[in-house]
């Protein structure tokens, strides 16, 4: 078993909190892992990526080799495009659908979200309306997280403990809140999954996979 | 049950450090090695280690050099170009040799991902004469980081620990030792020790020298250093540091070839050589300057040995490694790979924050002298340099930390006028002192800005060590005519007061100092500014 995942964002995001997320799933499984970042620039606002690569075995490089990339997952969907070369082929793109518009040349929505759908097995996820639905709209991430876990060697179950351990001290329902967005965003990730592993295409999935209230 | 904790390279330096027993730790910020300092300076209580920032990597140095003096155990880090500030001690700490164990571990940063230079310590640590550490992964910077302590203790010299950014600031697994006590106070057995005077320096430079065959022989049985012979001797391979993962990873694990893997310096040149004897080509890869390559290749090469690396374009000259043109590099085909679904995907530059005060100041000063036919700002390093971007377009340079005064100044003796330049408040701390006292001596005709947001923001919000009134008593110390230090606050709704006093001062023939004062908004939503 061996997962290469690019992360990708824009500053301030919090990918580094869904690669924490990821990374203690990992290791609680017992498994090897090393995962490059980006961090210094104390500035919002710039395209940020982290290389994770988990494995039973020994991971050696740290970063991804290009066209080896299992998984794409973005918590933006401009920054997507910008690692596409990385994925393998019969790689997945999971992507928040929510624009981070913060350049002059960012393109209109549309095309955005369209470019991704163009891509063989992407997934599109609103991420905003799944935390708000939870009663936490901190928990876009959250949202990803679950999304991603149908396409990763994971269980929901790896991710309980992990998010005690975050909001325990916030108390119980703040737990219970983000595990709530956690396994919306795992249902839509499945129902997309099942879709794409059957050989329906990027855009017919999105047609037919709608959020769930 | 052994224990394993996720660390950043950086991390594993660090805990190795406390592991070792280490007093002090010192450095001044800089990415990619911030980290580092900040993972002890986080747990110094508990440890009773001495860990604060220090105004600049010189000073760092003097410090830890003076813990070692004293008997004690001392971490210095810094990213690469720090190294050129600290050079001083650093070169002259080779001669005096250490007394307490010190290590310094320098962050590289091939790529440029945060830097103006792409410069390798490796160079410096051959320059100084000392050893060099260079590990591979994250467990091996823990483990070299130990070693480097009890290496520097047994040779009597500071020890080099060379990471670089992929390595810094990745995270893996590391099994950690058991700690060891600090060493007690101790003297330095010898009286000369550290007084270089040329008659004592000569002595000194000469036992350096003696122990160079000592610290070759060291590598040469170093476990460091690896030389295997097996496999397909069509062609060998030189490899060394986190370049290593990247071989293997293109070979998918084991290295089918004869190959030497080289974790401590001197370079093993027995080692090498049995290599070369064995092989008719070797591939050198190498992450930062072509340094074995150039070793191996001397002024004339091999005779019939091919030898390919960085200098003949094997590998590019420029930029980091991956494992992708590693891979390239030793042959493999390039893979098919999928292309993105927009024509042009458009850049995501940093940028500097909303409501970040560096953008009224610059907004201001482009104002005031819009007159003047233009502004040229020379200008130095922080968050502040993204002023070079659209829409600000408002910097002219960055050198190094405190060029701004100091090329300001050089301009106005060329008869450049109006001069003016920009700093941040710890940039001035760490290198705007010595230029601003040079000018106000002199009364050269420029007008310095210090751009005070109370922190040093573009590292993360770490404490600075000259912000408001403090900062304004050492600029009139430094020979300023209070007068002419003038405080303002860089908010649009206060333009036009601004450009008064920005006007004021250019007017003035002298130097002047004009301190742009308002909170980084980062520094004050983590409540440290
Ligand atoms: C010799 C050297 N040391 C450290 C750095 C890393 N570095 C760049 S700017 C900076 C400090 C910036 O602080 P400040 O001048 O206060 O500006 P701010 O980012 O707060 O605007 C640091 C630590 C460097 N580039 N060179
Ligand atoms: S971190 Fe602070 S100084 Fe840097 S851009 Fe943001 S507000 Fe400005």
């Amino acid at each position: 078993m061996k997962q290469d995942i690019i992360l990708a964002g824009v500053g301030g995001q919090g990918i580094l909190t869904v690669a924490f997320l990821l990374d203690s799933a990992a290791v609680a499984r017992g498994w090897r892992l090393k995962q490059a970042e980006v961090h210094g620039m104390a500035q919002r606002g710039g395209a940020v990526y982290s290389h994770l690569r988990f494995s039973d075995r020994e991971v050696v490089s740290d970063m991804v080799p290009l066209g080896q990339a299992d998984m794409i997952l973005a918590v933006e969907p401009l920054e997507v495009q910008r690692y596409v070369p990385f994925l393998r082929p019969g790689g997945v793109v999971v992507a928040n659908r929510e624009p981070h518009k913060n350049i002059p040349d960012y393109p209109a929505d549309q095309v955005v979200l369209d470019a991704v759908l163009a891509l063989p097995r992407a997934v599109l996820i609103d991420a905003k309306g799944i935390a708000e639905a939870a009663g936490v709209p901190k928990a876009q991430n959250m949202a990803m997280v679950g999304a991603a876990t149908p396409f990763l060697p994971f269980e929901l179950e790896d991710f309980r403990p992990i998010v005690n351990a975050m909001f325990g001290a916030k108390g119980e329902k703040v737990v219970a809140a983000n595990m709530a967005a956690l396994e919306a965003g795992y249902r839509i990730g499945a129902a997309c999954k099942a879709l794409l592993d059957q050989g329906v295409g990027s855009a017919e999935t999105a047609r037919r996979v709608t959020a769930p209230a | 049950m052994v224990r394993r904790e996720l660390l950043l390279g950086d991390e594993a330096v660090a805990l190795a450090a406390i592991h070792a027993g280490i007093s002090g730790a010192y450095g001044y910020p800089g990415t990619p090695s911030t980290e580092l300092f900040e993972y002890i300076e986080n747990v110094r209580e508990q440890h009773g280690i001495y860990a604060r920032w220090s105004a600049n990597e010189k000073v760092a140095y003097e410090e830890a050099l003076g813990m070692s003096f004293a008997g004690r155990r001392a971490i210095v880090s810094m990213k690469h170009v720090g190294l050129n500030v600290a050079a001083d001690p650093f070169v002259n700490s080779g001669v005096t040799g250490v007394n307490g164990g010190l290590v310094i571990c320098v962050a590289d940063d091939p790529g440029m991902h945060s830097s103006q230079d792409e410069q390798d310590s490796r160079h410096y640590a051959k320059f100084a004469l000392i050893p060099c550490l260079e590990p591979h992964d994250q467990q091996e910077a823990y483990d070299m980081t130990l070693a480097a302590f009890d290496l520097s203790e047994e040779v009597g010299l500071p020890v080099m620990v060379r990471i670089v950014t992929r390595l810094a600031h990745s995270r893996s697994d590391v099994v950690a030792g058991t700690p060891r006590p600090q060493n007690p106070l101790r003297a330095p057995l010898d009286p000369i020790q550290f007084t270089l005077l040329p008659s004592n320096a000569r002595m000194l430079y000469s036992r350096l020298t003696d122990k160079q065959p000592a610290l070759l022989e060291g590598s040469e049985v170093s476990h460091f250093n690896l030389l295997s012979l097996d496999g397909d001797r069509s062609r060998g391979i030189v490899t060394h540091g986190i370049a290593w993962n990247y071989v293997r990873e293109a070979f998918g694990g084991a290295v089918p070839h004869p190959c030497v893997q080289i974790g401590r310096y001197p370079i093993p040149t027995a080692k090498l050589m049995r290599l070369v004897e064995a092989v008719p080509e070797i591939v050198v890869v190498e992450e930062g300057y072509p340094l074995i390559e150039e070793a191996l290749r001397g002024v004339a090469g091999i005779p019939g040995k091919r030898i390919l690396g960085k200098l003949d374009g094997t590998f590019p000259r420029t930029g980091e490694l991956n494992p992708t043109n590693v891979a390239a590099g030793l042959g493999f085909p390039r893979p098919q790979l999928m292309s993105p679904a927009l024509e042009r995907v458009p850049g995501r530059p940093p940028t500097l924050c909303p409501g970040c005060g560096h953008t009224d100041a610059f907004a201001v000063i482009k104002e005031a002298m819009a007159p003047y036919g233009g502004h040229r700002l020379f200008s130095d390093i922080g968050c502040y340099t993204l002023g070079f971007y659209p829409p600000h377009g408002a910097i002219q340079s960055c050198v190094c930390m405190g060029a701004s005064i100091s090329m300001a100044a050089g301009a106005a003796h060329a008869g450049q006028w109006p001069v003016i330049c920009a700093i941040g408040d710890s940039t001035f701390a760490h290198s705007g002192m010595t230029p601003l006292l040079t000018a106000a001596r002199r009364n050269t005709d420029i007008n310095v800005f210090i751009l005070d947001n109370g922190t040093v923001a573009m590292t993360g919000t770490q404490e600075t060590l000259a912000t408001g009134e403090e900062l304004d008593a050492i600029v009139r110390g430094l020979g300023v005519p209070p007068e002419h230090v003038r405080v303002f606050t860089p908010l649009a709704g206060r333009r036009e007061e601004n450009v008064r006093i920005i006007r004021e001062e250019i007017e003035y023939k002298g130097t002047s100092v004009l301190i742009a004062r308002r909170p980084c908004v980062q520094a004050k939503r983590r409540g440290v500014a």
